[in-house]
């Protein structure tokens, strides 16, 4: 089945350059329709109020972190199917455990460049 | 008072006297202690009585001299000025190189912008060029975390500066415990230990190990 390539993508990041050149990333990979959220409640309530078809997130914000979200939309009943996608600096074994103990799809350790969010993308979402 | 009794006399005396001023001892109470020790002894001192007296005395010697090279470092200073200075500097750094990132990205954006009206291969090799420069502006995230740490750290020092003082006298609140107590860990307590932000790269895991750990679970 072809990707949706205008599926709405939630992009989630405390460091505004960050959700910019991961939105700039996404655009060169032909992703239009992406939206930002700060923090992990910020991103809860977009989730909550509209369909997105992804959620990239970083770990470490406030008030809510990356993995707080994670385990938020696995106990949603509407949004437990989500593919979530975890980016971060934090690159411990134990942060890895964690984050697969609570349902993340895939995880990506920054810094990171285009070829592997387009390769984690695809084992996701499919080829695009 | 005979030399043999005055380990355990002394050992109680101060474990007592911890107990009342809730787990820490001062200097000034530690020399306290043995002066009132060596009071209590009687005139008949051995040559062991006479050597336990010299050992206190060089002991509390050694305490009052601590006591006044640690008083010379101005730890008042260092809580005041020095490490409020540090953080500053290091939020300077943190806000500059957000400044400096977001010119970089907009000027990369209106380049990337610029190539519909290139020939397809030119636009390509400046969208390659491009997006190396997005894959490089990562470090304003990294350095922005790892500042963090080193800021998180100087607070470290603070509260431990904030004891000294205390101990020694000035006007400053008793210093707080840091230590978390595991048994009664909340599920938000765990999470922040899992905060451990960017690691040096002797001792992060690259993409690689983190694929074949998550590939380790399927």
């Amino acid at each position: 089945m072809a990707v949706d390539m205008n599926m709405p993508i939630l992009i989630v990041d405390d460091y505004k350059t960050m959700l910019r050149i991961i939105r700039n990333l996404l655009k060169q990979l032909g992703f239009n329709n992406v939206d930002e959220a700060t923090d992990g409640s910020q991103a809860l309530h977009k989730l909550r109020d509209k369909s997105y078809g992804l959620v990239i997130s970083d770990w470490n914000m406030e008030p809510m972190t990356g993995i707080q979200l994670l385990r938020e939309v696995r106990a949603d009943a509407k949004l437990k199917d989500m593919p979530f996608i975890m980016i971060t600096a934090e690159s411990k074994t134990e942060n890895v455990v964690a984050a697969k103990a609570a349902g993340v799809s895939n995880y990506i350790v920054k810094p990171f460049n285009a070829a592997t969010l387009k390769t984690k993308l695809t084992s996701i979402i499919g080829n695009f | 008072m005979t030399a043999s009794a005055v380990s355990p006399v002394l050992e109680e005396r101060l474990a007592t006297l911890q107990q009342q001023r809730g787990g820490s001892l001062a200097s000034g109470d530690i020399v306290a202690v043995v002066e009132s020790i060596l009071a209590t002894m009687d005139g008949d001192l051995s040559q062991t009585n006479l050597k336990l007296y010299a050992e206190l005395e060089s002991l509390a010697r050694y305490i009052t001299e601590a006591k006044s090279e640690i008083a010379s470092l101005r730890p008042d200073e260092i809580r005041s000025q020095h490490l409020p200075t540090a953080t500053d500097e290091l939020e300077a750094i943190v806000g500059a190189t957000e400044q400096a990132t977001n010119g970089i990205l907009s000027a990369m954006e209106v380049l990337e912008g610029l190539t519909g009206e290139m020939s397809p291969e030119l636009g390509e090799k400046i969208t390659e060029a491009v997006t190396q420069v997005y894959e490089a502006c990562n470090f304003q995230d990294i350095t922005g975390q790892r500042i963090t740490k080193v800021v998180k750290a100087l607070q470290h020092i603070e509260q431990k500066v904030d004891g000294l003082l205390a101990i020694f006298g000035a006007d400053v609140a008793a210093s707080r415990s840091v230590d978390a107590d595991t048994a009664s860990e909340t599920a938000e307590e765990k999470d922040k230990k899992l905060l451990n932000g960017p690691q040096l790269p002797d001792a992060a895991s690259s993409q690689d190990e983190i694929d074949k750990l998550m590939a380790d679970f399927n």
